[in-house]
């Protein structure tokens, strides 16, 4: 079959013409695009302000998380040490990223607001072993003015589980 | 005496239940579930939660006449009352109409629920019952979904009060149904909870010291329909759906209660599965749906850190850990010399710890070589117990009026809590109690059939109610006073009768004539071969009625003797040299000695060859109860490091020894006993995992009825029957008690008790604050003679061992003897006078 070979000129036009453009890509790393609001990244633990941990170890988000990603094993909180409001912590928590499927069940499981899928989404690893991201990775760091945990407090200051505290702003 | 029976229609389905049933229950063996939470099966109702409201429609009757009232087409009118009433309460009547599903019913519950909930803090997430909840499960079911109370005007109260060191309450999740309290009051009579104030301001406490104490004390927690009791073992330890379940045995006593092991993996413990809690399984006629403290927290010695996990050699005087193979070859070659050597055989000697599994091959390795196996017990009449032993079918829940039991030389509240709660509850029917001892037990206090008699002369008691039913005239010297003759009287004409015996106060020769005198009292008065006849050993052991079955023998003059004679030893879980500290001197010598073990104990240190074996949550097998029910366990987590079971370490060895043996399972070992053990016969796991419907039922979708202790799938055993028939004629023989020289100073008699301080119980932090200290239990009279004081250092010699304890002051002690608990520090074997000299 025969072409016409004005139509090549015409193609190669269009590539010649996109020469002159602006370039859509970034220059990742050096440059990141920024997320959508409701882009669901990494897992972060939120804090109170005071510095408490927001998580009270109930496992619900390993419960609901339908990749089985998510381990917490919990603990007694005492006034001597205190991890988090209420009586509960979470004193092991661990989420497999290998096998999170980021589709932010857990979030909605979670009674405190404690995770978050936040805008993180640089994961990778070269062992398995990495992709077990543990509480001290998790959690965010402590806000200004707050404490870190665990820490000592008032008797009965804070022995309510879902207490009646400012989120960090 | 069957009731009659009454025929109702709930919900449409005809039912017929005796009369008396309670409306709940009838509708629960139609499967028709009525929420409750004060409401337990096992207690007696008081109507408090008010949740099981329903309809309840009876027929008409004329006023005058009596006659039923007819509607036009010939049907019984029902007359449905204006209010809802609880089922809980109300016993059925004929022709009763109950609606359960009505709409007024469901209304009415679900204002209840919303009710019960305007004080309860809706604390799920953190809470232990979250996920096996009868309040969260009937919520869902039953409940309103919206509350119209607010939620801030919450009542708050005390969120961590410890009720003793093993549980604790949560006063704001309590629903005050006070099933913890009636079951304390009603079931094992501990009476240590209460209710205080009204209203909202109710709350349970505790008024014993040390909080909360008793025995059972775990089990309000399986029937708490809500988290206010959590135990302080499992207290956040893992949510219920995170748990996987197997079923076991509990391997503490000889009750053998039925128990599931909740099991996870654990980072914390390097990603392995670990026992988090200990739950009562249901087995109506061993434990119901109860288990005691010690089985239920005494489980960390499975876990512990000590354990052995690798098999360890003799070299240069030092044990050093090796690989199977090589231990294995040492052992065989260390054995195949010693048994070269002229002098002396073989000697095995196995206990109550190992599986039936374990020591039937145990047994027949050691035969093959011409050994000889000796059973590790200091009571003797397991033989007796076999031929005497209760009949199939035998079940204490079954004992009532007209029956009666004998309870001799033992403390069953101390030695097996459930058999002490058990016939507790039989008094309640109607049975009767003979309890003999030398000193009050607390099982007296259910019966007026005490028969005290100083120790050393237990046997004369049981000879003493032998003659008086057998009119023996060679007896006659054994007659005794007028309230043993009643009691005598009263065994004699029972419809049913048991026999318990136990060891307290006597030495091995002394519990043979025991067992033989309890036997003969039983075949002479006919209690022989039937169910709910028989004799039953109190054993400290598990299975130890297995081993006597398995053929195992215990040396009447102590391993000690029959030690000297051997050139080699092989131990499989049993430490005779934590007992008997003069064994160290014997195997000391050029004994090569084979130690199967879980720990290093004293025995194991001497050892030349040790093997780390399993425990019991790690492996299968079965135990035989002293009721003789043969009762299968399962493995819950993956063995520890490079340990074995015990049957299987036993074929290694005897193929290393050239001795053929080849079973692939502990299954296919069980087949081979069914073969060779009589009674066993017919015996296989299919048979042992044979399950069938219990009342009441347990389980189920709320876990409102039963509570959380678990159902049954998994087999409830098979008892093996007594080798004597009920109608053979049998000779009477008894042997005559042993006259003992009266010696100075007191006697000093070790007791068991239920917490010790061996490393089953101590392994468990938990149970800690309820050990007890080494200390001497002495009358106050002696201790005055003495010069002894509450609380004064004493010092006495036994065995040529001195030691140095405080003494307690005690009336419950007979005159004349010195308590000392076993295991709490200082081991004493048997009954030996002593001198007590007060340490300045």
């Amino acid at each position: 079959m025969r072409k016409n070979p004005l139509q090549l000129l015409w193609g190669l036009w269009t590539t010649f013409r996109s020469m002159f453009e602006r370039p859509v890509t970034y220059q990742y790393p050096e440059i990141k695009r920024p997320v959508r609001e409701r882009f669901r990244g990494r897992h972060e633990l939120k804090r109170y302000e005071n510095g408490l941990e927001k998580c009270i170890g109930c496992a619900l988000c390993a419960a609901a998380c339908p990749a089985d990603a998510i381990f917490v094993e919990s603990s007694e909180n005492t006034d001597e040490e205190r991890y988090s409001p209420g009586e509960r912590y979470a004193s092991t928590y661990e989420i497999n990223l290998l096998r999170c499927i980021f589709c932010g069940y857990c979030e909605d499981a979670c009674p405190t607001e404690a995770i978050v899928l936040e805008q993180n989404y640089e994961v990778s690893f070269t062992a398995r072993r990495q992709a077990i991201y543990t509480k001290e990775i998790l959690l965010v760091p402590v806000p200004e003015n707050g404490k870190q945990t665990p820490m000592k407090v008032l008797p009965k200051s804070f022995d309510r589980a879902i207490p009646e505290m400012e989120d960090v702003k | 005496m069957t009731k009659s029976l009454v025929a109702l229609t709930i919900d449409g389905l005809e039912v017929t239940v005796p009369e008396g049933t309670l409306i709940v229950d009838a509708a629960k063996k139609v499967g028709i579930d009525i929420p409750v939470f004060c409401y337990h099966p096992k207690l007696h109702s008081v109507g408090m939660c008010r949740v099981c409201l329903v309809e309840i429609g009876r027929p008409a009757r004329d006023r005058s006449t009596g006659e039923p009232i007819l509607d036009e087409n010939g049907q019984q009118v029902i007359n449905f009352g204006p209010n809802l009433e609880t089922s809980c309460t109300t016993p059925v009547g004929e022709g009763w109409v109950i609606r359960v599903n009505s709409e007024k019913a469901i209304e009415g519950r679900k204002q209840i629920i919303e009710y019960l909930l305007t004080s309860h803090p809706l604390d799920c997430p953190i809470c232990d019952k979250g996920g096996e909840c009868p309040l969260q499960n009937q919520t869902m079911e039953h409940g309103p979904g919206t509350s119209r109370y607010l939620f801030d005007e919450k009542i708050q109260l005390e969120k961590h009060v410890p009720l003793g060191e093993l549980i604790y309450l949560d006063r704001e999740r309590c629903i005050q149904c006070s099933r913890c309290v009636r079951y304390q009051e009603e079931v094992v009579d501990d009476p240590v909870l209460g209710f205080t104030n009204r209203g909202r301001r109710l709350e349970i406490i505790t008024s014993s010291v040390p909080g909360f104490n008793s025995y059972f004390s775990g089990n309000t927690t399986d029937i708490c329909p809500v988290g206010a009791l959590t135990t302080a073992d499992f207290r956040f330890g893992a949510r219920p759906w995170e748990l996987n379940k197997s079923a076991s045995i509990c391997p503490h006593c000889p009750v053998g209660c039925n128990l599931t092991l909740n099991t996870r993996r654990e980072a914390q413990a390097e990603g392995r599965e670990v026992i988090k809690r200990v739950m009562p399984r249901q087995n109506e006629r061993v434990n119901e749906i109860w288990i005691c403290d010690k089985g239920r927290f005494a489980h960390h010695f499975a876990s512990s850190e000590e354990r052995l996990t690798k098999p360890m050699v003799r070299v240069n005087n030092e044990l050093v850990e090796v690989g199977w193979d090589e231990a294995l070859e040492r052992a065989a070659d260390g054995l195949k010399d010693a048994l070269k050597r002229s002098r002396g055989g073989l000697v095995g000697i196995a206990g109550g710890r190992a599986s039936n599994e374990d020591l039937f091959l145990f047994q027949r390795l050691i035969t093959e070589l011409d050994g000889q196996t000796v059973l590790e017990d200091d009571l003797a009449g397991g033989d007796l117990t076999a031929e005497f032993g209760v009949g199939r079918g035998t079940d204490l829940g079954e004992l009532g009026s007209g029956d009666v039991v004998l309870v001799i030389a033992c403390d069953l509240h101390e030695e097996a809590p459930i058999w002490w709660l058990r016939l507790k509850q039989a008094t309640e029917r109607g049975a009767q109690l003979i309890v003999a001892n030398a000193r009050p037990t607390r099982l007296e206090g259910y019966t007026d059939h005490i028969l005290r008699y100083p120790y050393k002369r237990a046997v004369h008691t049981a000879l003493g109610l032998l003659q008086a039913v057998s009119k023996n005239d060679d007896l006659t010297p054994f007659k005794g006073d007028k309230d043993l003759q009643k009691a005598a009287r009263l065994f004699k004409q029972a419809e049913n009768a048991i026999i318990f015996y136990g060891g307290e106060g006597l030495a091995y020769e002394g519990s043979q004539a025991l067992a033989q005198a309890c036997a003969s009292l039983l075949a002479v008065t006919g209690h022989v071969g039937r169910p709910n006849n028989g004799l039953i050993a109190v054993w400290t052991k598990a299975n130890t009625q297995g081993a006597w079955d398995m053929g195992l023998r215990p040396n009447p003059s102590g391993h000690g003797k029959a030690l000297e004679q051997a050139s080699a030893a092989y131990m499989m879980g049993v430490d005779p040299v934590a007992d008997d500290e003069s064994l160290e001197g014997i195997l000391r010598e050029d004994t090569f000695l084979i130690v199967q073990e879980l720990f290093m104990t004293p025995t194991a240190k001497m050892a030349d060859v040790v093997f780390p074996s399993r425990s019991f949550i790690e492996r299968e097998g079965t135990f035989t109860s002293g009721e003789r029910r043969v009762q299968r366990f399962y493995p819950a987590v993956l063995p520890l490091g490079d340990t074995k079971s015990d049957w299987r370490i036993v074929i290694s060895l005897a193929n290393a020894m050239g001795v053929e043996m080849d079973y692939p399972s502990a299954a296919a070992v069980m087949l081979e006993i069914a073969e060779n053990i009589p009674g066993y016969e017919g015996l296989s796991y299919q048979v042992l995992t044979e399950v069938e419907p219990q009342w009441p039922h347990v389980g189920g979708r709320s876990l409102a009825f039963g509570g959380t202790a678990s159902e049954n799938t998994q087999g409830l055993g098979v008892q093996v029957g007594p080798t004597v028939m009920p109608d053979e004629p049998i000779e009477v023989v008894w042997t005559a008690p042993i006259e003992e020289p009266e010696e100075e100073g007191l006697l000093l008699v070790p007791i068991n008790r239920l917490y010790d301080r061996g490393i089953s119980v101590r392994s468990s932090k938990v149970l800690h604050p309820r050990l007890d200290v080494l200390h001497l239990e002495l009358n106050p009279k002696d201790a005055s003679h003495l010069g002894v004081g509450d609380g004064a250092q004493v010092e006495f010699r036994v065995d040529g061992r001195s030691v140095q304890l405080p003494a307690r002051l005690m009336d419950s002690v007979p005159e004349g003897v010195a308590l000392i608990p076993r295991s709490l520090g200082f081991q004493v074997v048997r009954p030996t006078s002593i001198q007590i000299k007060l340490v300045e």
